[in-house]
């Protein structure tokens, strides 16, 4: 890294289309050499956050700062040293894999021969294709290219917007590790991400929901954010336990994880022996058997899912 | 970005382009082959000569100059004479019964008044209920009217001639003469506004052009990049409709190619500029399609002269046909390959185009933004 300090630096940062307030007081930084995630559901704002770290789109409120340079003021500073990948697939799907990849080395000032050291490990495992058109490729084999794309310029910050939407899991898998590679080279990596358990993957990550920003904390640590405690809960026929679990006077959240529910109550300081038994007269009455309960550790998604639901309300 | 990389930009995005353009197959025959079907198409539907014009004939006292006159409207093909009267004053029923297209008034004496060397006296009264057609056919009618007068003047000197209405550069009026130039310009804002509009919009809908945002590519690169390509696709398609009006229908070229390359140039450019503004104003192909063909092919071909005259619209209509460039280009192109104009004779409407193509490059480059909307 050329630039001390945070490579991203983003201050109570707003933007609003219309009626819809995509980013509501946006605060957060971006350490060096980090793989940053940005986690949330679709809508939420994530990508209008990228847009304007990308210089694409003006904030309304707030400042942000990428590589230290001003998104607003120094533009064309920031634009020759970031690798953006937009939500959608950005390729040309009459040109091959190699005339895409060699248009945007031009058009980034370099040439596909000068960046190939740093995607050769992502380019190697397209090159067999490089005469096939980009738009006859498989999903991953395109995200492969567009990252190579993006990184043929020898960034210093990467900004990926939903890289693996619409890719199969194995190539998921595949992608994640090729950022986790460059990552560990240096390079700093701010991609978002619909899916926990790529979330997982990252070294923090941010809660992004309804244009605000709920968390920011190692995905290790965010399950301890979860309010209260949180139970595995099992039982036959599983659907119905859903219903009956909620209409449970102090169910705070009954949410279907696997083969299990994930249940919290609303009252603290309840003994799990004494919950256990008032939740297996409620439901055996209402027609469950087989009814099982553990306390567990609660993870990202349920803490996701709880703050979100706070948002909601 | 160092010079040199950015003239390297620049040659890779025009290469892109242009395998954009040769890749997609059928729309490149298609714009390849348009100038050819237009030309034909358009040459042989919409041409306004009229043929088998009823010719009524008011000869008081024939003679034997009269009787010369009327073998000669006889003798030109185009014309059939329905009715040869002694009087004028049965014409006006014949009109409005609708069995004459055209009448021609000849003054008794006519003979003895050449031999005078007093001015013939012939009128020529026409139906221009439809005022197009009737043009033409006042035309034609003056047309022989005139051949005749010439002939005269060759046998017997001193015969004194009313003003020559001969039809300048188009003797035969041929109206596909006048479509060609119309043509080109309809097929240039086809090519160039168009295409530009649709190849900007499918970057926007693909998600490229946010890359290409963030590049360090200025928009300016990235217009001129889009323009070049096209450019050379519309002095292709020039020389296909040319050629193609040459072939079929025999219509000449008198002037400088290279001119008329150039004032093409011109105009593409404007129509490049204006299918840039549609693109950054649009959020779809289709969009982008539809105000294309609303903002320039409709005016290109309504109010540009290329169909009807710029004279005969309404005053209002008048008016707006100045912002039309197609009105411009295609006195531009009538003059070049009809009259053998050079560029001084075209100075106003070159001047125009170019102020037009600044004005709309500028604006088009304003509003093709650094960032998204």
């Amino acid at each position: 890294m050329s630039e001390p300090g945070s490579p991203v630096v983003v201050r109570a940062l707003s933007k609003t289309f219309g009626k819809t307030r995509a980013l509501d007081n946006v605060s957060f930084e971006v350490r060096p050499g980090e793989l940053f995630g940005l986690v949330g559901p679709d809508g939420g704002g994530k990508t209008t956050l990228f847009r304007i770290l990308a210089t694409l789109m003006l904030p309304d409120e707030g400042s942000a700062t990428v590589l230290g340079r001003d998104v607003v003021k120094e533009l064309w500073e920031i634009r020759a040293r970031v690798g953006y990948m937009p939500g959608r697939f950005s390729l040309y799907p009459d040109l091959t894999v190699e005339e895409n990849l060699t248009f945007f080395a031009s058009v980034f000032g370099t040439t596909r021969e000068a960046g190939y050291e740093l995607i050769a490990p992502i380019y190697r495992q397209i090159e067999p294709f490089k005469d096939r058109k980009a738009g006859a490729l498989s999903g991953g084999m395109k995200q492969k290219l567009a990252l190579s794309c993006a990184l043929v310029h020898r960034p210093e910050i990467l900004l990926l917007d939903e890289p693996t939407t619409g890719v199969d899991a194995v190539s998921r898998r595949e992608f994640w590790d090729l950022l986790g590679a460059l990552q560990t080279s240096g390079l700093t990596v701010v991609v978002s991400t619909p899916y926990m358990d790529e979330a997982l993957r990252c070294q923090r990550v941010a809660l992004v929901q309804k244009g605000r920003l709920l968390a920011i904390d190692a995905p290790g640590e965010v399950g301890g954010r979860f309010p209260g405690d949180l139970y595995a809960v099992r039982g036959t026929p599983r659907h119905a336990l859903i219903g009956v679990l909620r209409e449970f006077p102090h169910a705070v959240s009954v949410q279907p994880f696997g083969d299990t529910l994930h249940y919290s109550d609303a009252r603290t300081g309840l003994g799990v022996a004494e919950l256990t038994a008032e939740l297996a007269t409620w439901t055996s009455a209402r027609g469950i058997h087989d009814f099982d309960m553990q306390p567990i550790e609660p993870g990202i998604e349920d803490t996701f899912m709880a703050l979100m639901g706070g948002v909601a309300e | 970005m160092k010079l040199a990389n950015r003239v390297a930009a620049l040659r890779a995005f025009v290469v892109k382009e242009t395998r954009h353009i040769l890749r997609d197959r059928q729309t490149l025959i298609i714009l390849l082959l348009m100038p050819l079907a237009q030309v034909v198409l358009f040459g042989f539907a919409l041409r306004t000569d009229v043929n088998d014009i009823r010719l009524a004939i008011v000869d008081a006292a024939p003679d034997e100059e009269s009787l010369a006159l009327r073998a000669r409207f006889s003798g030109s093909g185009r014309f059939t004479t329905v009715a040869t009267l002694r009087n004028p004053d049965q014409l006006e029923t014949r009109f409005r019964r609708g069995e004459a297209d055209v009448a021609v008034v000849i003054a008794p004496g006519l003979a003895s008044d050449l031999a005078a060397g007093v001015p013939a006296r012939v009128q020529i009264i026409t139906d221009a209920s439809n005022p197009n057609t009737g043009t033409t056919m006042q035309a034609y009618a003056s047309t022989v009217v005139a051949a005749w007068q010439g002939d005269l003047r060759g046998a017997r000197a001193g015969v004194r001639i009313k003003p020559d209405i001969r039809m300048q550069f188009n003797p035969t009026l041929e109206s596909v003469n006048l479509f060609v130039p119309g043509l080109i310009a309809l097929v240039l804002t086809m090519v160039s506004a168009l295409m530009t509009a649709i190849s900007l919009s499918r970057e926007m809908e693909r998600g490229t052009l946010e890359v290409l945002l963030v590049s360090p590519l200025r928009p300016w690169q990235i217009i001129l990049g889009k323009v070049l390509p096209y450019l050379f696709l519309a002095f292709a398609n020039v020389l296909t409709a040319l050629l193609a009006a040459w072939v079929v229908f025999r219509v000449p070229f008198r002037g400088s190619l290279v001119l008329l390359l150039a004032a093409s140039t011109l105009y593409t450019l404007v129509g490049l500029g204006i299918g840039v503004l549609i693109a950054a104003r649009t959020s779809s192909q289709r969009t982008a399609m539809i105000g294309t063909m609303l903002g320039t092919m409709l005016p290109s071909t309504l109010l540009s002269g290329m169909i009807f005259p710029v004279a005969s619209l309404p005053a209002p209509l008048q008016l707006l046909s100045n912002i039309v460039p197609a009105r411009w280009f295609i006195v531009v192109v009538r003059g070049i390959m009809l009259k053998g104009a050079g560029v001084t004779h075209l100075t106003t409407e070159l001047l125009v185009l170019t102020g037009m193509m600044l004005f709309l490059l500028v604006v088009a480059t304003r509003s093709f933004r650094e960032r998204l909307a």
